[in-house]
């Protein structure tokens, strides 16, 4: 059982391996290595999919260990398998995998979008160059978000998630010839970089506290409260940082300058959904950290309304989805801090599930429209019909509309936030309630401005890289719609698998939401009535610049951190070349002075060279006849 | 006959050659004063030769092998001397400064073609 | 052989002859060095090797003192006087016979001529040398020379040779050196 965990890994590990290194091995022509590419990266995914199923039907009827988490009576099964302990001197560190009810059920979704989106590549990056590259990055991250899951180490975990940033770093960057794309490539990682720090030493402190990396071990570790809260609030860092919550959030709009599969697979659907994992991986000892879990509510708070907020003001489709991204993790976050595990994976499937289908639709959009802006857009309900009933899906999942799965997952969050405890509870549960509100609005504001309203297309001239293909005035091809229509499926029907699943609808709060969900589209829509030509955003009246500039916490950043770190560079760097390399050369400079001093006695007069040999001999005589 | 006489004498001799040696620019008279400096020497070898009483008149006679040797080295000295005036038309020998490096700021009291041979 | 050693003064005879012959040795030595005509520097030489030739036969090193005249006087003065006229220096007062150097070199000349003064003057102080003329006479010093130091004499033959050669080798502008 263990190697079929291993092959789910290794699979696309070969893969990535194979795009990089063999795609262009004996082809003649580009569009050889892009077949074969292609075939590198989803006849492997596959496999990978149909080992995850065949291993969550194992475990289902496996009979493990029941630990009396949420998963246990669905899938007790459990499966564990040690390659080898490596010695430190101190902690040791075991490269083990672990396969249980929650790596499975993170497994498949992580499987099924991945190769969703490799599919939905073929099509999307059918006329770019640079695709088996790409590809074998959607592989290797494939990989490393599956090791992430399949971990059973804190170390081996870590391994995974920082192969996760880097393949983040370069699919954000795919199209590096545009300055800014690199620039948000640069900035995700360095913002995710700097909450791993954190992840890196709250790991450290668990490992030193536990006496050893295993999960198995931390978790059954009998770790003083003191330690467990600060560990907890430095892993707290790199979660914050990976699954871009408040005040790590800024990296994940930009973000949205990688090809659109990459900000649905990654961005939206399973990476950013890994900081959610690995809190609820540690569950228990963030259970046994009441304090952790108090901040971690105040921040998802305020992330799930702010992102919320900013996401009804951008104009730029993928925007409003990375920001919609933010506040549903946020709420993910949420049910955590409430103390819900259970509410929190369910949201983060279903989420994964309509994210994913949102970013491929929002791709097909894009690729026919030739522009990321909503105001391009309007009227495209008869132009894409495929793609307006996969999204309509999915912006109702958003929404938290019935019988989408968003409505039971977002319902089973909010009854959790409602039962929670701690301090900042009735705070979380309001902000909560809002921002199922401003939900609507803004889902509804995106649906009517792209599929309704009249057609604003005007095509670009000359599409700027990453952003669009040529603009054909067709659907996108099947390759493309396929994947959206099959991600719609879970989109829509998985919140019915949630009694299944032990989450059982408790409809008080769910009226209450659905009321509130509902009263934000109506008040979207009733704008829209009246001017389909002007954006609804209009509702948020002075505050919609500040919201359009996600309350300008860019620009705090960048007075606060970015330009003060800048000057102290341009200062090291100064202090470099004036004082260090100043050293330097002056030591040289100061030599070749003093020996162009010592060199104007060496003037070839023979006399002079007497004269100095003569008193030197006196001195020495001297010395000679006064010391002795 | 005290010793401390001759000796004084001697090296009087001999510091005057020293600074015939150094000061002096003519080579022909830097010679002279080499001639002074060894003169001073011979004053030493006979002094002490006749204070000592050698047996062996070992003084006396380095003396004389001095003599005879300053006499060889004034030769090919001056020989030297003059072959230098050939090339160089001078006897000057703080013009005589091919010892110094060739790359030099210019000297315009210099004659050309001197030391950057 | 200090040990009825008269005072430093009054000076014996011979002592006071010495004195005297040193004082003009030592002064016209002054005036060979800082003389500003070159002929007259050459002839204050023969002068100041006169007068130690008549310190050494105060000291009783006569054939010394000959040879001393022989050679000196006689033909290493002639040389130079030859090299001053070969070299065409100007006869008469000229004012550039002095370098650049001389203030350093009259510093290092009177810091030597201190050290050596004072060291001798420590070190000989009682030293006292009887007189016994007829020591350095030629017979003694020719027999010391032709038994006992005949092979550096034979040594200086060939070095006197050699010097020969060189100095027909140098002075010759017909032959060139190996280029």
């Amino acid at each position: 059982m263990t190697a079929v965990v291993a092959l789910i890994v290794l699979l696309p590990f070969a893969a990535a391996v194979a795009g990089l290194l063999a795609t262009r091995l004996g082809t003649r022509t580009e569009r050889m290595a892009y077949r074969r590419a292609a075939w590198f990266a989803i006849a492997p995914g596959a496999a990978s999919a149909a080992l995850t199923v065949w291993l969550a039907v194992a475990l289902a009827h496996g009979t493990g260990v029941s630990e009396g988490r949420f998963w246990s009576e669905l899938l007790p099964g459990r499966v564990e398998g040690t390659l080898t302990v490596v010695e430190t001197g101190s902690v040791p560190i075991s490269l083990t995998l672990r396969a249980d009810g929650l790596s499975v059920l993170a497994g498949i979704l992580v499987v099924v979008v991945a190769l969703a989106v490799q599919v939905y590549s073929v099509g999307y990056m059918r006329d770019e160059p640079r695709y088996p590259s790409y590809s074998a990055f959607v592989s290797l991250f494939t990989s490393a978000m599956l090791l992430v899951v399949y971990a059973g180490d804190l170390i081996v975990l870590y391994v995974g998630w920082e192969i996760m940033g880097l393949c983040s770093y370069l699919l954000i960057g795919h199209w590096w010839e545009d300055r800014a794309n690199s620039r948000a490539a640069v900035k995700a990682f360095l913002v995710t970089r700097l909450g791993d720090v954190g992840f890196l030493f709250g790991i450290f402190v668990l490992g030193a506290a536990a006496g050893g990396f295993r999960i198995d071990d931390v978790l059954r570790a009998d770790i003083p409260r003191g330690t467990l809260v600060a560990a907890t609030l430095l892993l707290l860092a790199g979660v914050a940082g990976k699954s871009a919550q408040v005040p790590l959030q800024t990296w994940l709009p930009d973000a949205m300058a990688g090809p659109t599969p990459i900000s649905a697979l990654i961005h939206a659907a399973t990476m950013v959904a890994a900081g959610i994992f690995v809190v609820a991986r540690l569950y228990p000892a963030f259970l046994a950290a009441p304090p952790t879990l108090d901040v971690l509510g105040v921040v998802a708070a305020v992330g799930m309304l702010g992102a919320a907020l900013a996401a009804l003001a951008q104009d730029d489709l993928k925007r409003v989805l990375a920001y919609s991204t933010i506040s549903q993790l946020a709420y993910m976050a949420a049910a955590l801090a409430a103390g819900s595990d259970r509410a929190a994976m369910f949201h983060l499937v279903s989420h994964g599930a309509f994210k994913a289908l949102l970013f491929l639709c929002a791709g097909l959009v894009i690729h026919h429209v030739g522009s990321n802006l909503i105001s391009h857009m309007g009227g495209l309900r008869t132009a894409l019909p495929v793609t307006f009933w996969t999204m309509t899906i999915g912006f109702a999942a958003l929404a938290g509309l019935p019988p989408a799965s968003g409505f039971f997952s977002k319902d089973a969050v909010i009854s959790a936030i409602e039962h929670g405890t701690g301090p900042a509870q009735p705070f979380v549960y309001a902000s909560a309630l809002l921002t199922v509100g401003v939900t609507g609005a803004y889902a509804a504001r995106a649906w009517l401005r792209t599929f309704f309203g009249p057609a604003r297309i005007e095509p670009l001239p000359e599409p700027p890289p990453g952003v669009a293909h040529v603009f054909d005035g067709r659907e996108a091809p099947p390759s493309m719609l396929w994947p959206a229509g099959v991600l719609a499926v879970p989109a829509l029907l998985l919140g019915l698998a949630g009694p299944a699943a032990g989450v059982e609808v408790e409809w008080g709060p769910a009226a209450v939401s659905l009321a509130v969900a509902l009263l934000g589209a109506g008040i979207v829509y009733a704008l829209w009535r009246a001017a389909p030509e002007q954006d609804p955003a209009r509702l948020l009246g002075p505050f919609r610049a500040p919201c359009e500039r996600a309350f300008h916490v860019d620009a705090v950043y960048a007075a606060l951190v970015v330009r003060p770190v800048l000057r102290l560079a341009r200062g090291v760097v100064r202090a470099d070349a004036r004082v260090v390399d100043g050293a330097v050369r002056g030591s040289g400079r100061a030599t070749l002075g003093l020996s162009g001093l010592v060199r104007l006695a060496q003037n070839g007069n023979a006399q002079l060279y007497v004269t100095g040999l003569l008193a030197g001999l006196v001195l020495i005589a001297v010395a000679a006849v006064v010391l002795t | 006959m005290h010793v401390v006489y001759p000796v004084v004498v001697s090296a009087l001799l001999f510091s005057i050659g020293v600074y015939g040696v150094l000061a002096r620019r003519n080579a022909i008279l830097v010679l002279m004063s080499v001639e002074l400096m060894l003169n001073a020497v011979n004053l030493n070898l006979v002094a002490f030769d006749v204070w000592l009483r050698d047996r062996l008149h070992g003084g006396q006679v380095l003396t004389l092998f001095v003599i005879v040797i300053a006499a060889a080295e004034v030769g090919l000295g001056l020989a030297i001397v003059l072959a230098v005036f050939r090339t160089r038309r001078t006897v000057d020998v703080d013009r005589l400064r091919a010892l110094a490096e060739v790359v030099r700021a210019p000297d315009p009291g210099r004659p050309d073609g001197e030391g950057a041979s | 052989m200090t040990s009825q050693a008269p005072g430093l003064w009054p000076p014996s005879g011979p002592e006071v002859v010495f004195l005297l012959l040193g004082a003009v040795a030592v002064g016209t030595a002054l005036l060979v060095v800082t003389t500003r005509q070159l002929v007259h520097a050459a002839l204050w030489l023969v002068v100041c090797f006169g007068a130690l030739a008549g310190g050494y036969l105060v000291l009783t090193a006569e054939f010394v003192a000959w040879v001393q005249v022989l050679i000196y006087v006689g033909a290493v003065v002639v040389l130079l006087l030859f090299g001053i006229m070969l070299t065409r220096a100007p006869i008469g007062p000229s004012a550039g016979l002095d370098s650049g150097n001389r203030w350093a070199a009259a510093l290092v000349a009177v810091a030597t001529a201190a050290v050596l003064v004072t060291v001798v003057v420590t070190g000989f102080r009682t030293a006292y040398a009887p007189l016994h003329p007829g020591q350095g006479a030629a017979e003694p010093l020719g027999a010391s020379v032709f038994r006992i130091w005949v092979l550096p004499f034979e040594a200086l033959s060939v070095l006197l040779l050699a010097a020969l050669i060189g100095a027909i080798v140098l002075s010759r502008t017909d032959i060139r050196g190996r280029e």
